[in-house]
C-alpha cells in the first residue's frame, strides 16, 4: 500500500511536457531512455551499498551513545 | 517504531540507479562513475541535515553529483578527456528494443554534442526532470536549459540523418560489425 502511494508520488512529479520532441513518440527520446535505462538496470555496485550501511551504522552508534549520556 | 517514516537512507537508495546512470553519462567510464556516486553518497550523507524530507531528493542528489563531477574535473585537468564516450562502450545490458548499429550511431551522435547540451537532453529526455528542475541542477536559467535541449535535439537529428545515409555508402565499415547480413538492410 505504501509502495503504491510512493509510485503515485513519483509519477505525479513526472513532468508533463507538451511537445519538446522528446516524448513517447520521439525516436531520440526513446533511444535516450533505452541507453539510460540499460545503465540503470545494471544494478548498484556492492561497495556503494556497503558504504551506505557503514554510514548508517556509524550514525546509529553515535545516536545511541548520545542518548546513553 | 517511530522510524517508519520515509528515511533519508531509503530515499537515497531509491534514487541510486538513476543517479548512477547520470554519472555514467557524465564521466563516460563505469569505474569513474561508480567512484563519483560513492563520493556523492558521502557528501549527501554528511549534509543530510540540509535536506528537507519530502522535497525533491532526486534533484538534490543530482545537483551534488554534478557539482562533484565538475569540481573533480577542474582539479584533474585534462585527464578527464579519457572516456569511453557517453554511456560507455561496455554497458552490461543492451537495450533489447534496438539493434546494435542503431544505438552505436546514436551514442556517437551524443558524443558529438557539446557537454552542456548533452547533459541537458539527458536530464530532460531520460532522467525525467522538468526544465525547472534541470535548470536548478545545472545552475542556469530555465530559458537556457530549454535552448540547450532544443539545440541538442536539432543537432542529434542532423547527425543521425547523416549517419543513416552513411550506412548505405562505401564507408560503412561499421556494417561489418553487424552479425547477421539480413539485418544490414
Amino acid at each position: 500500500m505504501r509502495d503504491k502511494a510512493k509510485m503515485n508520488d513519483i509519477s505525479k512529479s513526472r513532468p508533463r511536457r507538451m511537445d519538446d520532441g522528446l516524448g513517447p513518440t520521439s525516436d531520440i527520446g526513446a533511444k535516450l531512455r533505452a541507453l539510460y535505462g540499460a545503465v540503470q538496470d545494471e544494478g548498484i555496485p556492492e561497495k556503494i551499498f556497503d558504504l551506505l550501511e557503514k554510514l548508517d551504522q556509524a550514525e546509529k552508534k553515535s545516536q545511541t551513545a548520545l542518548k546513553g549520556e | 517504531m517511530a522510524t517508519e517514516a520515509p528515511s533519508f537512507k531509503r530515499e537515497l537508495l531509491a534514487t541510486l540507479p538513476s543517479l548512477r546512470a547520470f554519472a555514467v553519462s557524465l564521466s563516460g567510464k563505469h569505474d569513474k562513475a561508480d567512484d563519483l556516486v560513492q563520493d556523492t553518497v558521502m557528501k549527501a550523507w554528511a549534509k543530510q541535515e540540509s535536506f528537507e524530507m519530502g522535497t525533491n531528493i532526486k534533484a538534490w542528489l543530482f545537483t551534488i553529483l554534478r557539482n562533484e563531477f565538475y569540481s573533480q574535473m577542474r582539479k584533474r585537468g585534462r585527464e578527464v578527456q579519457d572516456t569511453d564516450g557517453v554511456f560507455t562502450e561496455r554497458m552490461a545490458v543492451h537495450p533489447p528494443q534496438y539493434g546494435v548499429m542503431d544505438l552505436a550511431d546514436f551514442k556517437r551522435a551524443l558524443d558529438g554534442l557539446a557537454a552542456d547540451q548533452r547533459e541537458a537532453i539527458i536530464l530532460i529526455g531520460a532522467s525525467g526532470f522538468s526544465y525547472e528542475e534541470a535548470a536548478e541542477i545545472c545552475n542556469c536559467a530555465v530559458g537556457t536549459m530549454k535552448s540547450r535541449v532544443s539545440r541538442a535535439r536539432t543537432r542529434l537529428q542532423g547527425m543521425l540523418r547523416i549517419a543513416g545515409e552513411a550506412d548505405f555508402g562505401p564507408d560503412a565499415v561499421s556494417t561489418q560489425v553487424a552479425t547477421q547480413p539480413s539485418l544490414t538492410r
